[in-house]
């Protein structure tokens, strides 16, 4: 072979010996150990409350020693056992229920010509609004056996002195858990109806099949996987639902777990024994989830991640009324008529006394607001303790999204899996869990705001990590790279680009945080102290003392705060911020 | 040694080199192109200069301090240098001044110094009017000036430009290209272009690099890389040309048809055996009637296809010894119908021998 005489690209470089070390304080940078601290909270908030879960569990309570004993006394009863029992087929029925409520509102809404789409909207709205535990009050109001309004105009119609409806039953505690939570079947499948693209559905038309056939053969199984989801998601959220079934179980004699977890709670006090009895409710959720992964991986159920296109409405002709006679009827249910008689009961002198205007009064509001002991300052709470808990999240989410998605460090996925970890604890699990680790000396952290806040924070990660994990994904790397080769350092680009540009999508998230946030009752119930009491707890109380009128204006005045607060964000991020949430 | 210098770079992905034995030294003030196919490794070798990614063989240095080593890194953001992306990377929370004060207020200028700054590399780019615009009100154009004077203000020790030019369409790609060669004669910062047109390298740059699977296959001037190709690879990715195999020996190579004594060409040929030539369309001459030419290689044959391009011809031609096709370029007002017989005269001087 002939060789072409020409210098090699290159041969100095073989000269000169290569020394190849950069010095270890230019290689340094600070977001490195920022990245240490967020593993270090997500312990914090995370690790450390379920690892004492699980340990008290099996921990003795007098000698500290290793033991089974509380699994013994959590199982022991028959009367424990039953309560497992029916909080799993309360769980099923309720399930069933919110998907009978969601599903077709939900089509409607968007697949449809029905009237009222708009009023429906946002009346499923005001559900995810109105806390489950003023909506049962609301329906305590309605179908209280005795003085409930239904049965009183039943009793003057009839003369009878049955109750009509009896909200304090097995079908009252259902239906009551399953309005409270059916707007997330509904924002789960309409956002899921609104993925397909109508060329599907023409695909389907064009070789043959019929409007029906089409519905059944393609459109339904395309959204079957959305309803699968929402379907475990009712299930979990119903079981692990605090508000309803202390308002309704008792009085209906059906004890379920939660109930009974107060009790391990109240005196003598057993919280190994209560962490024991958590640990089913923990595995079920755990094991739901698995189950939806495992469904959802399969081949076939991906088909719904396209752009939605240009979508066809049906067109109901008659049956658009029929339809809307029934959106009607669930959002009456759910919305109208709980908050209907929960705002006029908080204008009136004495709820059972009927509408009059003699009975109209501001007393209550007075009360709540001046004389009572602790709601003025349970109001501030709640709505401190939401913004709190939101903004933390969200900033934290923000940060571990980011490490995430640019797979900063090794094992980045880990913290993914850490910061959505909390979805699988219900929030009464959590709180037991907060109890074991922080409440008691040394740390000592019973009855303070900074455990409620640390509890909150934990509960709505998820949510917060969701959001931002899809807003940094939306965000070239290259808008980064930029900063930081101009010489800004990682949190440089996180303050000033990163940051910025997600401002819509974290407010959005944010609110979604502060809402329930706010509100919450399940994770507050173990932790409130005596002076930390927040809204939701001293609504229970006064139900306990049957003021239920000032229990309404209470609850009134929550809502419209965080109506506000709501209306407010919407004007900034128009109004479908909560439906494009996937 | 001054300037930027890769020694030995090499990059893996998993099993695959992206970058392999990478040499290259940079000197102060010089423009080079990274110029190759995409997946050649020339974006790699750009973001390992940059500190985006590390390298896991060898070394780059700046003005002999050490950037980049397997055991670790200096960050981007130490070194001093700065960027211009392929998708501009304007942050579009910022407005247009904003966006280029950025790196002179992370650098803690007075506040009148960075104004001053901004306003004159604004008006060098001719942004001044846009100056409080947001990115979204822009045109690609537009952005792509607000990126350039973002990364030339803080008078970056090395500038990275990663096929800045790729988004935008041709006419504003050609003006562009004038814009970056303009802006670097002024400012006269260490440069480099990762591009996988040549053409945007040729008027842009003082040397090109071509690059292909992780290596470097030569590094010369515009002029010396399309004269004189040294492999197989650059004959062919730059411009267009014909390939012929010979045999070399006694002073002589023969190919099919004819011989070229080894003093005509224009290399200096080595030992003996079969060979490859590059002959470029340019160096070759059709004529309608036989004029044979002093010093010239001279074959008949005839037209086998023609394409007009506008600015040339594109002719094939066949001898009819050898049965031998080239590609020759030709002035538009030389016609030739297919079939026509013509007589081709190739300057033997242009024969370039090159490494397969």
């Amino acid at each position: 072979m002939t060789s072409v005489s020409h210098p090699a690209a290159s041969t100095w470089s073989d000269d000169q010996p290569v020394k190849v070390r950069v010095p270890w304080h230019q290689r340094l940078q600070p977001a490195n150990l920022l990245w240490l601290f967020l593993a270090g909270i997500l312990v914090v908030l995370i690790v450390a409350p379920m690892w004492t879960l699980v340990v008290s569990s099996f921990t003795d309570a007098k000698t500290g020693g290793w033991t089974l004993h509380n699994y013994v006394e959590a199982y022991g009863k028959e009367r424990h056992i039953t309560a497992l029992t029916n909080t799993l087929k309360m769980g099923a029925v309720v399930v069933v229920l919110k998907l009978a409520f969601g599903v077709p509102l939900a089509w409607a809404c968007t697949r449809t010509d029905m009237p009222g789409r708009n009023f429906v909207r946002y009346s499923v709205f005001g559900a995810f609004i109105m806390p489950p535990y003023l909506a049962g009050v609301g329906w305590i109001l309605l179908a209280g056996p005795n003085t409930g309004w239904i049965n009183r105009v039943w009793h003057s119609l009839s003369g009878s002195t049955e109750p009509l409806v009896n909200i304090f039953s097995f079908g009252g505690l259902v239906l009551v858990t399953a309005i409270g939570g059916f707007f997330l079947v509904f924002v789960l499948v309409s956002s899921a109806f609104e993925m397909i693209n109508s060329e599907m559905e023409d695909a389907a038309n064009i070789l043959g099949a019929g409007p029906f056939k089409t519905a059944m053969k393609v459109t339904f199984p395309l959204v079957m996987p959305a309803i699968i989801g929402a379907a475990l998601l009712s299930f979990l959220g119903a079981i692990a639902l605090y508000g309803v079934p202390a308002l309704i179980s008792i009085p209906a004699r059906y004890p379920v777990v939660v109930i009974q977890l107060t009790e391990f709670f109240s005196f003598p006090l057993r919280i190994q024994v209560a962490a024991a009895y958590s640990i089913p409710l923990l595995l079920i959720t755990a094991a739901m989830l698995g189950l939806q992964k495992l469904i959802l991986r399969r081949k076939g159920y991906v088909s719904v991640s396209g752009k939605g296109g240009e979508r066809r409405i049906v067109k109901l002709g008659r049956w658009r009324w029929v339809l809307f006679g029934y959106c009607f009827c669930v959002v009456a249910l759910s919305v109208l008529m709980p908050m209907f008689v929960l705002l006029l009961a908080a204008f009136s002198d004495s709820w059972t006394a009927g509408f009059s205007f003699s009975n109209l009064t501001l007393s209550n509001f007075h009360y709540v607001l001046f004389e009572h002991s602790s709601s003025q300052k349970a109001l501030v709470g709640s709505i401190g303790l939401g913004i709190v808990a939101a903004t933390v999240a969200i900033t934290l989410a923000l940060f571990i999204a980011y490490i995430v998605q640019r797979k900063l460090i090794p094992f980045s996925g880990l913290l993914a899996f850490l910061a959505v970890s909390p979805y699988v604890v219900p929030g009464i699990v959590l709180a037991i869990g907060f109890y074991a680790a922080y409440a008691l000396p040394p740390i000592a952290l019973y009855g303070t705001y900074t455990i409620m806040a640390l509890a909150f924070v934990t509960r709505f990660l998820p949510i917060a990590f969701t959001t931002s994990s899809a807003g940094v994904r939306s965000i070239h790397p290259e808008m980064e790279e930029a900063v930081r080769i101009l010489g800004g350092g990682r949190v440089t680009a996180l303050r000033h680009v990163v940051g910025p540009l997600l401002k819509r999508t974290l407010a959005g998230g944010w609110l979604l945080i502060f809402v329930p946030a706010a509100q919450e009752l399940s994770t507050a119930i173990f932790l409130v102290g005596p002076t930390t009491r927040v809204v939701s707890v001293v609504l229970l109380d006064l139900s306990e003392e049957g003021e239920l009128e000032k229990l309404a204006a209470l609850g009134s005045l929550l809502l419209i705060i965080i109506v506000a607060v709501v209306a407010i964000g919407m004007r900034y991020l128009g109004r479908d911020f909560m439906l494009r949430r996937s | 040694m001054d300037g930027l210098v890769l020694r030995k770079l090499g990059r893996r992905f998993g099993a695959v080199d992206a970058v392999l034995d990478f040499d290259l030294h940079i000197k102060p003030g010089e423009f080079v192109s990274l110029l190759g196919p995409s997946g050649c490794g020339k974006t790699t070798t750009l973001r390992m200069i940059a500190g985006f990614i590390d390298p896991t063989s060898g070394s780059i240095e700046l003005d002999g301090k050490i950037l980049s080593a397997p055991s670790g890194s200096v960050p981007p953001e130490k070194r001093g240098m700065s960027m211009i992306f392929q998708s501009y990377a304007i942050w579009p929370n910022m407005t247009v001044s904003q966006n280029v004060a950025f790196g002179l207020n992370l650098r803690k200028l007075p506040s009148d110094e960075v104004k001053k700054r901004v306003g004159a590399v604004l008006e060098t780019v001719r942004m001044s009017h846009l100056a409080d615009r947001y990115p979204a009100e822009l045109s690609g154009g537009q952005q792509q000036r607000v990126a350039l004077a973002r990364a030339v203000v803080i008078r970056p020790a090395v500038l990275l430009l990663d096929e800045p030019l790729s988004n935008l369409d041709a006419n504003l790609r050609e003006e562009m290209r004038f814009e970056i060669k303009r802006m670097h004669d002024e400012f006269k910062i260490t440069s480099v272009y990762v591009t996988h047109d040549q053409g945007e390298a040729m008027v842009t740059s003082d040397r090109i690099a071509v690059m292909n699977n992780g290596r470097l296959e030569q590094i010369d001037s515009p002029y010396a890389l399309y004269s004189r190709p040294k492999t197989r690879f650059v004959a062919s990715f730059i411009g267009r040309t014909n390939f012929l195999s010979g045999n070399c020996g006694n002073h002589m190579i023969d190919f099919a048809g004819f011989s070229v004594p080894l003093a005509m060409i224009g290399e200096e040929v080595s030992g003996g055996g079969p060979i490859t030539v590059s002959i470029r369309p340019q160096a070759m001459k059709l004529s309608a009637t036989e004029a044979p030419r002093e010093k010239a290689i001279n074959l008949q044959g005839s037209v086998r296809q023609s394409s007009f391009l506008g600015e040339t011809w594109d002719y094939v031609f066949q001898s009819t010894d050898s049965g031998l096709q080239f590609r020759v370029a030709a002035p538009p007002a030389d016609v030739f119908e297919v079939g026509a017989p013509a007589w081709l005269q190739i300057d033997p001087a242009q024969i370039v021998p090159i490494a397969d």
